[in-house]
């Protein structure tokens, strides 16, 4: 029964490093949490993960027919309705995300005062089984570009790329908020609303090219702007503003890296707090 | 044998108080930023030195020591610390001064469900729990039959758990955890919940733990399951290690030292002379008395199951009388007498004549009372008249023990009763079932004739 294995347990202060060899050790547990995620999400509903359709397609029809045909509003080439569900897709993974993981926490609660695992892959987890979903919406973009013979363009390729950064926008908002809505509850009622405002200073139902050139800069402040912008480049082939994408995926990954770090500073007395 | 557990002088402090909001909205905080914003720079650069005053101590330089195979048992009031240094031990929060070291793979009994989800099935929920206590995927396949075997819970394998009982639901967790295999397995008060025969199972279970080798820490208010299970003790008070020693010697100080000095009643010297509870009517005869544990030592309030207690009556006799009797009296909280100690029932009893000053000495062998909280009354007959007696004059407490043999405590009824049961073969005539059995003792009157038969 001799063990190697020595824990020491003692006050941390101050800000600590990211514990990759601990992350590694617990990793299945991430991969638990995002079956899990899963699993419960559309147990006991009707249409299951045809949500994940129909949330953006829904919103699609809407903006289709209030912003193309009302306010003339239209895209860079690409049928608007194609336009704007490519815009939906990361956008809707991004709204999901930043709503459910910032109550992701709270809502584990009585794992995170009883057990020890590393608290990031609580928020962490939900946000990649929504994954799940953005895959699905993903092949519904498919049928749709099908449907209205679009072809794919040659930069697919770069798809990945973007599907990261649209995961590391939402993680590191959402480890952020997460941690925050863990001391003030606030958090909760102010992300639906501030998702939303988000909505309108993102290019997802308008082109670019309809934003001022002098403040096109600010836009690569905005991490799903880039992002949008990619996934739009990835399958239809629209134009890219790689300075503006560049910018916007720069800000994500430190999004990202700043939310790790966060967490890891006030998980000390989520135990306490929460 | 190693230590596998050390704990060095760890402390963790609690801010009390409104100065330091835990709680609250972003509003308050932002407000408070901004009114203070002095105060605010000054508390995060200085740390704890501001408002020492509402600093509170939930465990002050606690130092422990576990040999690898030992079950140490946490005993403590409510409040004591206990569950904050095995939440400081399985890492959910962290110590403000001092350091562990564990040498071993941890695990925790957690409380009832935690880790579970409603939704889930007993299959899934095995996998997350099983996950969430840091086991691999290939672990819990392995364990998997063994777990549901355990539980017992095979047919309702695919059901959610919302649907499970509150004791399938008990098992359910316990199985994961118990056939986890950590080097160090935490029990907290899970012992609590669940019926008797699990209980048991629980326990057969956390020795076999112990037996394999492994160690134990066991937190809980079932004293006769800690003096079952565990071979050390230590003692909690106010944060504070008090005792460290045997697990019966910690039950013990426990009692004596830690729970007795709480109570609101005089448990040794009762002065009876203005006793509140003398009806109007008496004649006030009994002076004071006195309670000894079965030791001889002054008597705490409480005393285990089928323990002995020692009481002594004094009294004035205020002319020449042959024929008086004191008797000691026990009452359950509703009042209701369970048991009555007197002198009239003492054969040896000795019959002359006195006056004066007096005093009764008894010596009770035995009090097996279903644990809990008597009353104690006190009387005083002269000649078969109630003369004088006062109600409520203390009060006891009789604290769970592991009085069968068995790890669990009576708890149903008034008082324990001797008795013995086994299987019977349904078909077989008790004679010679009896007889099998070698029975000693038959019964006084339908079995005498078969009695007979066995003893020859």
């Amino acid at each position: 029964m001799t063990s190697s294995f020595e824990l020491v347990i003692r006050p941390r202060k101050g800000w600590q490093a990211i514990d990759l060899r601990e992350i590694w050790f617990h990793r299945e547990l991430l991969g638990f949490l995002v079956w899990r995620d899963v699993k419960i999400r559309y147990k006991q509903t009707l249409l299951g993960s045809l949500w994940a359709i129909l949330q953006p397609l829904m919103a699609m029809v809407v903006f289709v027919g209030l912003f193309n045909r009302v306010a003339k509003i239209s895209s860079d080439g690409p049928p608007y309705a194609l336009f704007v569900f490519a815009g939906l897709v990361p956008w809707t993974f991004f709204s999901n995300a930043l709503t459910l993981s910032a109550n992701s926490l709270v809502g584990n609660e009585q794992m995170i005062r009883k057990t020890y695992f590393p608290r990031l892959f609580v928020p962490l987890g939900t946000i990649l089984a929504l994954g799940l979903d953005l895959v699905v919406s993903l092949v519904f973009m498919g049928v749709l570009m099908a449907y209205y013979r679009w072809p794919l363009s040659g930069a697919f390729v770069w798809l990945p790329v973007f599907l990261l950064g649209s995961f590391l926008a939402a993680g590191g908002l959402g480890l952020i908020l997460a941690a925050v809505n863990v001391y003030y509850r606030d958090v909760k009622y102010v992300v639906p609303f501030w998702v939303q405002m988000a909505f309108f200073l993102t290019p997802v139902i308008y082109p670019l090219r309809y934003v001022p050139a002098r403040l096109r800069a600010f836009l690569g402040l905005n991490p799903m702007a880039g992002v949008i912008e990619g996934f739009r480049h990835a399958l239809l082939g629209s134009p890219a503003n790689w300075e503006m994408i560049g910018a916007s995926l720069g800000v994500s990954l430190a999004l990202f890296v700043a939310g790790l770090f966060f967490l890891r500073r006030m998980e000390r007395d989520f135990a306490d707090v929460v | 044998m190693s230590t596998i557990i050390e704990i060095r002088n760890i402390s963790k402090q609690y801010r009390l108080g409104e100065s330091a909001p835990m709680y609250g909205s972003l509003r308050e905080a932002l407000l408070e930023a901004l009114r203070k914003p002095w105060k605010a720079l000054r508390r995060s650069s200085n740390g704890r030195a501001v408002q020492a005053a509402n600093d509170f101590w939930a465990l002050k330089d606690v130092n422990i020591e576990v040999q690898q195979g030992e079950t140490l048992a946490i005993i403590g009031q409510n409040g004591a610390g206990k569950s904050t240094l095995l939440k400081i031990i399985s890492r959910v929060v962290d110590p403000t001064e001092g350091l562990i070291r564990l040498r071993g793979r941890m695990a925790s009994l957690l409380e009832v469900g935690t880790g579970f989800h409603r939704v889930l099935t007993g299959r899934e929920n095995i996998y997350l729990l099983g996950a969430v206590l840091g086991m691999r995927k290939a672990e819990i396949d392995a364990k998997f039959d063994e777990i549901v075997a355990f539980a017992g819970i095979g047919q309702f394998l695919d059901t959610p758990v919302k649907r499970y009982s509150s004791g399938m639901y008990v098992r359910l967790a316990f199985a994961v955890a118990a056939n986890l295999d950590p080097e160090i397995l935490i029990v907290d008060e899970v012992l609590a919940v669940g019926d008797v025969a699990f209980q048991k199972k629980c326990l057969g279970k956390m020795s076999e733990v112990s037996q394999g080798g492994r160690t134990v820490l066991f937190v809980s208010h079932n004293l006769a399951a800690v003096e079952a299970l565990c071979r050390r003790g230590v003692v909690l008070d106010r944060g504070r290690v008090v005792f460290s020693g045997t697990a019966t010697d910690a039950v013990r100080y426990y009692l004596h030292n830690v729970v007795a000095s709480d109570s609101d009643f005089e448990t040794h010297a009762i002065d009876l002379g203005r006793a509140p509870g003398r009806p109007a009517k008496c004649h006030p005869l009994l002076n004071r008395l006195e309670l000894f544990a079965e030791d001889g030592s002054p008597f705490l309030g409480d005393v285990q199951v089928g323990r002995g207690l020692k009481a002594r009556i004094y009294f004035e006799l205020d002319q020449p009388c042959v024929n008086f009797d004191a008797w000691l009296g026990f009452e359950t909280l509703l009042g209701q007498r369970v048991c009555t100690a007197h002198t009239a029932y003492e054969p040896d009893r000795a019959h002359e004549e006195r006056s004066g000053s007096q005093s009764f000495v008894c010596d009770i062998g035995s009090l097996p009372l279903v644990p809990g909280e008597y009353k104690l009354s006190v009387g005083l007959d002269i000649a078969g008249h109630e003369i004088d007696w006062v109600e409520n004059a203390t009060q006891i407490t009789i604290t769970g023990s592991d009085y069968y043999g068995t790890g669990v405590v009576p708890t149903r009824g008034a008082f324990l009763l001797d008795n013995r049961w086994r299987l019977s073969d349904p078909s077989q005539e008790l004679v010679s079932d009896q007889a099998a059995l070698g029975l000693e003792q038959p019964g006084p009157s339908m079995f005498h004739a078969a009695g007979q038969v066995t003893r020859s």
